[in-house]
């Protein structure tokens, strides 16, 4: 039996609710992660895919998602990873981008940088504004942060530094 | 009375030897990286060795999955990396010398020993990922894809600290020269070829090893040429850790690894 309308988008609505670990203000649907959803009778597979391969809230996430459904009363769930298409941040919601924003965490530009890396010169990062006072005038300060998908900044408006989530 | 883990024993054709290869070449570079987790000379640096680490097992995680589903036997990505012999480890010698720490043959603790690795095998690996993701095997392609991504930004980072060091002070020029010196001996074996290489090459599993070398050797250059540094003039030697036939270093790294699984088979925490 297929599941109906009514019941995928109770699934969807319950995964809109499932934090990111590492930023708890994205949702996995925000964050583009939740690839598929389809709903069989009272089971549900959910199709998930990893930010970054060594992503350590990767089992995380899936424990909660899966953790969600089930008090949801969908039962049995069943998760599976997709690697490919690899993920983009291109696939991170508008809605996401706002709330990373709020957050104090510049989001990526929605361009993936796509580049054939020839030369392997840095790669300057345009158009990454301060989410504090929107200042574009900023610098980055450390290429990698607290976490896999993120870069440190500072801008040199207001002096604060942030968080920029890096465009892949 | 103690356990002791059995050593696995494994199937080890020309498919999963080649996939074991890029594994173990993750996975013991990773290894090496994280020997700097709380010894970085800065803060952000620690955090970059540490991220590129993580990015790397995570690379080694889904290769060493998929080279347990080649082998058959259904060896997990755990029982493959802590219940295998030495010999069994296919990753090149290079990514097994000490770098952080020092040893009889290798001072170690030099920062320009890392920056000059790190940028020798992410120029590698993006080169094998950017190939590897028309693999035959949708698996493999699926994770050279992302992995590609992944090792961009290594190379970037890696490529900004060979610049700024060799064309930085006379201190660390010198530095850097003869990090460059004691590693590019063992470069050697990133382009050597064997039938593991041709027959994955020829099933379109992925590409040989020297294929990858005309690029490799162009992206170097540019950064060389941006550091100001020289290449240095190829030797005979060729190191043979693709072959299981490692340095005396690598079972250090293993007792290090392993003594955990080793000690108390199956353990999770």
């Amino acid at each position: 039996m297929v599941g109906t309308a009514t019941e995928t988008d109770r699934a969807w609505a319950v995964l809109r609710q499932v934090p990111d670990p590492e930023v708890p203000v994205l949702s996995v649907c925000d964050l583009g992660i939740v690839r598929a959803v389809h709903v069989r009778g009272r089971g549900v597979d959910v199709v998930l895919t990893p930010t970054y391969s060594g992503c350590p809230a990767t089992e995380v996430i899936a424990q909660s998602v899966h953790d969600a459904l089930a008090a949801a009363g969908f039962g049995p769930v069943t998760l599976t990873t997709r690697r490919a298409p690899a993920w983009t941040t291109d696939w991170i919601s508008d809605e996401g981008r706002r709330k990373l924003r709020d957050y104090g965490i510049a989001p990526p530009s929605g361009q993936a940088a796509v580049h054939d890396g020839a030369v392997p010169i840095r790669i300057q990062v345009r158009g990454v504004d301060c989410p504090r006072c929107g200042s574009p005038d900023t610098e980055r300060l450390s290429a990698f942060g607290s976490t896999a998908c993120k870069a440190l900044y500072r801008c040199l408006a207001c002096r604060e530094p942030f968080e920029f989530f890096k465009p892949i | 009375m103690t356990a002791v883990a059995e050593s696995l024993r494994l199937n080890l054709t020309p498919p999963v030897r080649y996939v074991l290869r890029w594994a173990d070449a993750c996975l013991i570079h990773a290894q090496r990286l994280s020997e700097w987790c709380g010894h970085g000379p800065v803060l952000e640096e620690d955090i970059a060795l540490t991220n590129m680490a993580l990015d790397l097992i995570g690379q080694a995680r889904g290769l060493l999955t998929l080279a347990g589903q080649l082998e058959g036997q259904r060896f997990d990505e755990d029982q493959l990396a802590f219940l295998r012999e030495e010999g069994d480890f296919l990753n090149p010698t290079l990514v097994e010398l000490p770098m952080r720490r020092s040893s009889a043959h290798s001072p170690g603790g030099d920062f320009a020993d890392t920056v000059v690795r790190n940028l020798l095998l992410a120029t590698w690996l993006k080169q094998a990922w950017q190939r590897m993701a028309s693999s035959s095997d949708a698996e493999l392609a699926a994770i050279a894809a992302k992995a590609l991504k992944e090792a961009r930004y290594h190379q970037q980072h890696a490529a900004d600290w060979v610049i700024r060091l060799g064309d930085g002070t006379d201190e660390s020029h010198a530095r850097m020269e003869r990090a460059l010196a004691r590693a590019w001996p063992y470069t050697a074996e990133l382009f050597a070829g064997d039938t593991v290489d041709e027959a994955a090459a020829a099933a379109g599993l992925g590409p040989s090893r020297a294929a990858l070398r005309d690029d490799w050797l162009r992206e170097i250059d540019a950064v060389l040429a941006g550091a100001t540094l020289a290449r240095p003039a190829d030797t005979p030697f060729v190191s043979t850790g693709t072959q299981g036939v490692h340095s005396e270093h690598m079972g250090f790294i293993l007792a290090e690894m392993q003594s955990l699984q080793r000690r108390y088979p199956g353990g999770t925490w």
